[in-house]
C-alpha cells in the first residue's frame, strides 16, 4: 500500500475474503443439485400441471441465485462496511418492482384489450 | 484526529494535512459491485420484456418447438464449471501461486469460450431454421436477452485474456489483484444471471 492505512478502513482488509475450497465446493454441489432438479422436472415431464412445474423451477432458481451470492460472490453483511448488502437489497427491491409490475400491467392490458381477429393478426406480420 | 490539532509550531509543513485524498481501500470493489447491480437492471428489463413477449410467436415457432434443452444442459454445466474453476484460481491467487492460478484461469476461460461457442452454434441453427430475431416478438426478446448475456461472457473472456497477459508480465501486484477480484465478481455474476436465463427463458419458456 502506498499510503498509510487510514483508521476508517483498517479492518476492511479482514473482510476481503476469497472464500475457501470448501466454500466453492459446497456452492458447486448445491448449484449442481439445484440445476439438475429443474431440468429433471421439465425434461422428465414429472408433473402434469405446467404451472406447478414452472413455479417449482422459478423457486429453485431463486434458491440457486442465493447459493451463488453466498458461496461464489461472498456477499455478507460485513463486506465493504455493509454497503454491498445495501446496494444489493436496493437492487432486489427495484428488480422485483420492474419484473412484477411489468408482468402485472401487461397481463391486464392483454386481458382487457379487445380481442384481435386471427386474420388481422396474420396480415400484420406477413 | 484530535492529537493532530495540538500541532504547535505551524512553521514545519503540517503532516496532518491531506494533500491527496487516498481512495478508500476497497473503493474499486464497491464501485464494481454497484456497476454489477446496475447491470442487474439491464437484465431485469430484458427479462420483463421476455416475460411479456415470450408467448407472442406470431404464428412462427414457439419456445417449446425451437429451444434445445439437452444443448442447454451442456451450456449450463460449462458455465457453472467455469465459475467454480475461476474460484479455484482466486484461491491460488490468495496463496501467491501464480502458475497454478494462471492454469485455473485458462481452464475457466476455455470453459466460458466453449459456452459462447455452443451458444453461437445454437443461434446459427435457429436462424438457419427461419427462427431469427426478426421472426416474432418472442424471438426478438429471446435473442436480445440471451445475446446480451452472451456478449457479457464474451467481453469477460476478452478481459480475462488481457488480465492473464498482465499477470504473466507483472505478477501479482496490488493493482492486478484488484482487477482480478473485479473480474471474479463479474464472472460469478454472469453465472448468476444465467441461472435466471435457463430457468425463466428456457425451462419455464417451453412450458408456457
Amino acid at each position: 500500500m502506498s499510503h498509510p492505512s487510514s483508521p476508517g478502513h483498517a479492518d476492511d482488509t479482514l473482510h476481503v475474503h476469497q472464500g475457501s475450497l470448501r466454500g466453492y465446493l459446497t456452492g458447486f454441489v448445491l448449484a449442481a443439485i439445484l440445476t439438475i432438479i429443474p431440468f429433471w422436472l421439465v425434461m422428465g415431464h414429472v408433473f402434469d400441471s405446467h404451472w406447478l412445474t414452472i413455479t417449482l423451477v422459478l423457486l429453485l432458481a431463486i434458491v440457486q441465485i442465493f447459493v451463488h451470492i453466498v458461496y461464489f460472490l461472498h456477499l455478507d453483511t460485513h463486506s465493504e462496511g455493509g454497503w454491498n448488502m445495501m446496494a444489493f437489497i436496493f437492487t432486489i427491491v427495484l428488480v422485483v418492482i420492474v419484473l412484477g409490475a411489468s408482468i402485472w400491467v401487461m397481463y391486464n392490458e392483454n386481458a382487457n384489450m379487445m380481442p384481435m381477429s386471427p386474420q388481422y393478426q396474420r396480415s400484420g406480420d406477413s | 484526529m484530535n492529537s493532530t490539532a495540538v500541532d504547535t509550531a505551524g512553521s514545519a509543513p503540517s503532516t496532518f494535512l491531506c494533500h491527496e485524498e487516498p481512495p478508500a481501500h476497497n473503493g474499486t470493489l464497491l464501485g464494481f459491485w454497484i456497476y454489477l447491480m446496475s447491470d442487474c437492471f439491464i437484465f431485469a428489463s430484458l427479462f420483463a420484456c421476455y416475460a411479456v413477449l415470450g408467448t407472442n410467436d406470431a404464428g412462427g415457432p414457439s419456445a417449446a418447438q425451437i429451444l434445445d434443452l439437452p444443448g442447454l444442459a451442456v451450456n449450463t454445466a460449462l458455465l457453472l464449471l467455469s465459475s467454480v474453476t475461476f474460484g479455484f484460481a482466486m484461491l491460488e491467487m490468495a496463496r501467491q501461486r501464480k502458475r497454478a492460478m494462471l492454469a485455473w484461469l485458462a481452464v475457466a476461460g476455455l470453459l466460458a469460450a466453449g459456452f459462447v461457442g455452443l451458444e453461437l452454434h445454437e443461434f446459427h441453427d435457429m436462424i438457419e431454421a427461419g427462427a431469427g430475431p426478426d421472426r416474432s416478438a418472442f424471438l426478438s426478446s429471446f435473442f436480445t436477452l440471451v445475446g446480451t448475456h452472451g456478449l457479457h461472457v464474451s467481453v469477460g473472456i476478452l478481459w480475462l485474456i488481457v488480465l492473464m497477459v498482465q499477470l504473466g508480465k507483472f505478477g501479482l501486484t496490488e493493482a492486478n489483484i484488484r482487477r482480478l477480484q473485479c473480474l471474479s465478481m463479474f464472472w460469478h455474476f454472469l453465472d448468476l444471471v444465467w441461472v435466471g436465463v435457463f430457468s425463466f427463458v428456457y425451462l419455464a419458456g417451453v412450458l408456457r
